[in-house]
């Protein structure tokens, strides 16, 4: 048994942590695209599909109009306008760490409260791209830590399923974010097999959810669109991938159930979206439409995170 | 005036129980007294012991300097105190008792009639209101402080939501992990069970009729709250909720919090939050920190609130003055801890004496607290000296006014060696249905700046480790 706000905060920290790497990643992939010249075709922007790829787009042609290095690196890294960029994401998830201070341990306060005071040293404007690129393992560390922390340290209770929650809907937020931005480079084009340009494209989505070594591991060819959409969407041994959140997010769910003695909406809508996954072919959802797909997701998945909100008293 | 100062007398006699600081003070060089010194800010900056200083609004969350050099009593010295506080703290709670319900103190003419009803502080709401073990006061922070080797002053009770018992905590944490090698030496009186006897006493008091395991929660008014740090600490300590007002509600005059599991009853409230903002429908209805009905719960018996409601009465500096008369009243014995010597400037006579030696006194008005509202003559300009002269004035009932005390001094690092500094004491004094208790020891307040007698932590203080000798 939890304070509802207590799960609430709980959730979000995990959810802050999750999207601050997702960021730091994308603006990695993106310094690394942004190093090739588009050749063929409509030129493509790299710095654009990034904030595309957090859904701020808005918000950031209201404040900047152009997108390039310098003012993407500032609105997804450093900006305080945007409430979902990096800075943003560790000062909100700092600021539910400590309104729950009894709930996390005291290795997770610490690691969260030390990222916030290590965060006020990185400069917004000015910085070399190796200080960027210093910046953003810092802040892939710190969500690595946040993990490691809460799997050997918290007790295995309610608290940790909500964390645990937080961590798997906005894992498959992000990667279905990326794919509905990307979805056309891994569109059939009638015969043409890719060129260099597209396969750098392929890889820059698998690095932005570091997959592109677990790719070869797991097809053992070249890179072919339909795999990389496979291995996102489909694989649960991909930690990333949207089937495998969804595997976690109903063990935790079934978790919680146990724990209090019922099941829920939250429970139902969780197992339906898994067992989707597990039954279809990457073949049929290119066939029904990719883009769609990825739309629906997204969308489920909100309707999902709303639910438990509401199941559990949140709100 | 030179004030006595803790380690040696006249700076020559060593103080026996100082002996073997001195000689670690002696036989460690300021480098390396430095290197610990940060080494002790950088382990309270981690753990996220902060504190927010109202009205500065760019330093949200401040370090209290914690100053590495212990600050020692003797077990003799302590047991003293201890009856003392004691003593002091069955006083405020029978004079609580005694006020909302027959009035004794009243009647007998210890204390005038219009300071009590007059009193801001004075809770009508609670008229008639008997309390479990007729506990009003479950936690209390009695300030000490010294003049000589004999002579122990309370300067004031604080009898309402007390705060700085995680210093006391934490200062003790750090310093096993800075000088582990000071505690080979000393056989230091532990102080890690206030939580467990911080839970004992709520649970003690406990609703009647409640299960034999009571449900306890620590009610705190959010993350913005200067002493937010402490709370999340103390609920942590306690393994009870921390929880805001909008995780409780009231139905049926019994009070729930908001779980994942639904509505749960909740039967001892530890509120870190003042009376005046803890039930809209009661106080000030503009407050959304607090919990509507909570009061009507609260009359009817069926949850407990440590402390009570109304306590505000009972650490008045007006009602201050009279503490010793009531201690002669209701258990009959001499005070063992003394009060500074007050003037009630509500008194012609001494309003007359005080106007007339305002730059040797501080004038404290009786509402105030935190250091703030006060004049230090000694350190005060001759406008400033004007200034309160009018207030006095105009006001007279609205203060009271003390010698300016030669507050003890222990030795400080500063710098680049160790000078004295002056000290206070705050011991936390925990009362439930099985007596008082009080752990050996407390937090000791220093004010860093040379000379100076303000030690609040808003005013530019700082803490040490408060060690009680085993005998």
């Amino acid at each position: 048994m939890l304070l509802s706000r207590t799960a609430d905060s709980l959730f979000w920290t995990a959810r802050y942590i999750e999207r601050a790497e997702s960021t730091a990643r994308l603006l990695e992939a993106a310094t690394r695209l942004s190093n090739v010249r588009s050749g063929e075709g409509e030129p493509s922007n790299e710095w654009e599909s990034a904030v595309l790829a957090t859904g701020m787009e808005k918000l950031f042609e209201d404040r900047y109009g152009e997108a390039n290095a310098r003012t993407v690196v500032d609105f997804l890294a450093f900006s305080e306008a945007n409430p979902s960029s990096i800075r943003s994401c560790l000062e909100a998830a700092r600021a539910n760490a400590r309104s729950v201070r009894t709930a996390i341990t005291i290795e997770m306060w610490e690691t969260i409260n030390a990222a916030w005071l290590e965060l006020k040293r990185y400069r917004t404007y000015g910085q070399s791209r190796a200080e960027l690129l210093e910046f953003l393992r810092f802040v892939k560390q710190v969500a690595l830590s946040v993990d490691g922390i809460a799997h050997r340290t918290m007790l295995r209770t309610d608290g940790f399923s909500f964390f645990q929650l937080g961590g798997a809907i906005e894992r498959a937020d992000n990667t279905a974010r990326i794919l509905d931005v990307k979805y056309h480079v891994l569109l059939p084009k009638g015969d043409r097999v890719g060129g260099g340009l597209d396969y750098f494209q392929w890889t820059s989505i698998l690095r932005s959810v570091s997959a592109l070594t677990a790719y070869h591991w797991v097809y053992r060819e070249s890179l072919k669109p339909w795999l990389v959409a496979d291995l996102l969407i489909l694989n649960e041994a991909m930690p990333r991938s949207l089937s495998s959140c969804y595997g976690n997010i109903t063990r935790d769910l079934d978790k919680l159930s146990k724990t209090y003695g019922k099941q829920g909406k939250a429970q139902r809508m969780a197992r339906a979206i898994h067992s989707d996954f597990r039954n279809r072919k990457v073949e049929s959802i290119f066939q029904s439409g990719l883009h769609e797909f990825v739309e629906d997701f997204i969308a489920r998945n909100n309707t999902l995170g709303a639910t438990i909100a509401e199941q559990y008293l949140f709100e | 005036m030179t004030a006595f100062d803790e380690m040696s007398v006249d700076g020559q006699k060593l103080r026996s129980a100082y002996a073997r600081v001195k000689s670690w003070l002696d036989g460690t060089d300021p480098k390396t007294l430095k290197r610990h010194s940060a080494e002790a800010e950088m382990l309270f900056r981690r753990i996220g012991i902060t504190f927010a200083v109202y009205g500065e609004a760019d330093a949200e969350e401040r370090l209290i300097p914690f100053d590495l050099i212990p600050r020692i009593l003797a077990h003799d010295e302590w047991e003293r105190m201890r009856e003392g506080l004691t003593q002091r703290v069955r006083t405020l709670n029978m004079f609580l008792a005694d006020i909302y319900t027959a009035r004794e103190c009243i009647k007998a003419g210890i204390v005038p009639a219009d300071l009590i009803d007059a009193n801001p502080q004075y809770r009508p709401e609670m008229i008639g209101t008997r309390l479990p073990g007729d506990i009003w006061v479950n936690i209390a922070g009695i300030d000490v402080v010294r003049v000589d080797p004999e002579t122990f002053y309370v300067l004031e009770d604080n009898a309402r939501t007390p705060s700085g018992v995680s210093y006391m905590l934490e200062n003790r944490e750090v310093m096993m992990r800075i000088a582990p090698e000071l505690f080979y030496e000393h056989a230091v009186e532990p102080v890690d069970n206030y939580a467990d006897e911080l839970l004992q006493a709520l649970q003690s008091v406990a609703p009647e009729g409640v299960k034999k395991d009571p449900t306890c929660a620590l009610l705190t008014p959010g993350p913005f709250n200067s002493a937010y740090y402490e709370h999340s600490f103390l609920a942590d300590k306690l393994g009870i909720e921390l929880v805001e007002g909008r995780d409780l509600f009231v139905r049926d005059a019994t009070v729930y919090m908001r779980t994942t599991l639904g509505p749960q009853r909740v039967d001892v409230i530890y509120r870190r939050i003042d009376d005046d903002f803890i039930d809209p429908l009661a106080f000030k209805p503009e407050s959304i920190l607090g919990v509507p009905g909570l009061m009507t719960a609260y009359k009817a018996g069926n949850v407990t609130l440590a402390n009570a409601v109304g306590t505000g009465i009972s650490d008045d500096k007006a009602i201050y003055t009279y503490m010793p008369d009531l201690t002669r009243f209701y258990l009959g014995e001499d005070p063992i801890l003394k009060n500074v010597p007050t003037w009630r400037c509500r008194e012609p006579e001494a309003l007359s004496y005080v106007l007339d030696h305002l730059p040797d006194l501080v004038v404290k008005e009786v509402a105030g607290s935190g250091g703030y509202g006060m004049l230090v003559g000694p350190k005060a300009t001759k406008d400033e000296i004007e200034i309160f002269r009018a207030k006095l004035k105009a006001n007279p009932d609205e203060f009271i006014a003390q010698p300016t005390l030669a507050l003890s001094t222990c030795p400080t690092f500063v710098g680049e060696g160790v000078a004295p500094r002056h000290v206070d004491l705050r011991p936390f004094v925990l009362s439930g249905r099985n007596g008082v208790s009080i752990v050996p020891g407390g937090l000791t307040r220093v004010a860093l700046k040379e000379g100076s007698l303000v030690v609040n932590s808003s005013q530019g203080g700082g803490t040490k480790d408060t060690w009680v000798l085993a005998p």
